[in-house]
């Protein structure tokens, strides 16, 4: 019994290469590639609460005819909200995943999310140049400006965050991911569902709250 | 827990005293808790994989209801607006809470989170009310 006991220790003390919640050989204790992903969300926060409270307080400077009461797509926004809802699941299986250590569905479930990330890109494109060709320009009015400011913002998170996933892929390919592989699939899994969260509100404030 | 302090026979009828690495193992694992370095092994801590399908479905029908609540907005009155940013704020701590693992992670990681969001939602509102925003 004191063998198995004393064995267990070492084996916490000892598993960091193989154990998700190991302590880690920081001053923390803690992964310092976590903390700072944590704290990079945390500056994103306010990135975006900008962008947010001035699109806010400009949604009403538009001329009659080209107000968000006019130009939004509810129904096609709703499909793009669902599609980004659909990559936080597909992020999560991956992450789940890789904490089994199972690289094949890993990379299975991360192009998924590249691939539905890229579906609403897509999308976002697809409606930016509706509201041009109706006369929706950058700098028609305060509010397409401050829209397609916040809009844009995000549809480039989402770009980076393509790029990220695909990046990922193609060097657990290459098995060129330097240290622990399910923090780094967790750590780009933060930065998606960051992405999600930011959408949930902009879908919600800028396109269901009539102006 | 006791039975791995337990002394052991020797078996000429002393008993020695329990062993160092023993004691400093059961410390070691009735600190942990308190430890701010440890993260526990929670319950909760690992979804299944369908657990999370059951949540974005959950979502998505949350989703599905804010569109519905936005195209009847005479219907709901005054209670539409509150309605929707509870929806909203659901699927925010959702993601946040369970796809982001910040309900079962180390605290350290949910307060760089949540000081960034705190700040955030204090400098703006104050930004909105100086622009008189709520009085519109």
């Amino acid at each position: 019994m004191a063998d198995t006991a004393v064995h267990a220790h070492d084996d916490h003390a000892h598993g960091d290469h193989h154990d998700d919640h190991a302590v880690h050989h920081t001053s923390t204790g803690l992964s310092n590639n976590k903390l700072a992903m944590w704290l990079f969300l945390g500056s994103e926060c306010l990135l975006f609460g900008g962008l947010i409270s001035t699109y806010m307080l400009y949604r009403g400077r538009h001329s009659e005819n080209l107000g968000p009461d006019q130009v939004w797509d509810i129904p096609f926004t709703s499909a793009s909200s669902f599609v980004l809802l659909m990559s936080s699941l597909t992020m999560v299986l991956a992450v789940t995943a890789a904490r089994r250590h199972d690289e094949r569905n890993t990379k299975v479930w991360l192009v998924l999310t590249a691939l539905l990330g890229s579906m609403f890109v897509a999308g976002q494109i697809y409606e930016f140049t509706t509201f041009y060709r109706e006369g929706l320009g950058f700098t028609t009015s305060l509010f397409s400006s401050s829209f397609y400011t916040l809009t844009g913002f995000h549809g480039v998170h989402v770009t980076v965050g393509v790029i990220i996933l695909l990046s990922v892929v193609g060097m657990m390919i290459k098995n060129r991911i330097p240290g622990d592989k399910p923090e780094v699939v967790e750590l780009v899994g933060l930065y998606w569902h960051f992405v999600d969260i930011v959408w949930i509100l902009i879908f919600t404030l800028v396109y269901l709250i009539p102006a | 827990m006791s039975d791995l302090t337990e002394t052991t026979e020797l078996g000429d009828g002393h008993y020695d005293q329990p062993n160092e690495a023993v004691k400093q193992s059961v410390d070691h694992a009735e600190h942990e808790a308190d430890d701010p370095r440890h993260i526990d092994e929670h319950p909760g801590d690992h979804w299944t994989d369908m657990q999370f399908v059951y949540l974005a479905l959950f979502l998505a029908a949350v989703t599905a209801v804010e569109v519905a609540l936005s195209y009847t907005i005479d219907f709901w009155g005054p209670f539409f607006l509150p309605t929707l940013l509870a929806l909203m704020l659901v699927k925010f701590f959702s993601v946040v809470f369970y796809f982001m693992h910040l309900k079962f992670d180390n605290r350290w990681f949910g307060l760089l989170f949540y000081m960034g969001l705190v700040l955030a939602i204090g400098v703006y509102l104050a930004a909105l009310f100086t622009f008189r925003f709520f009085d519109a």
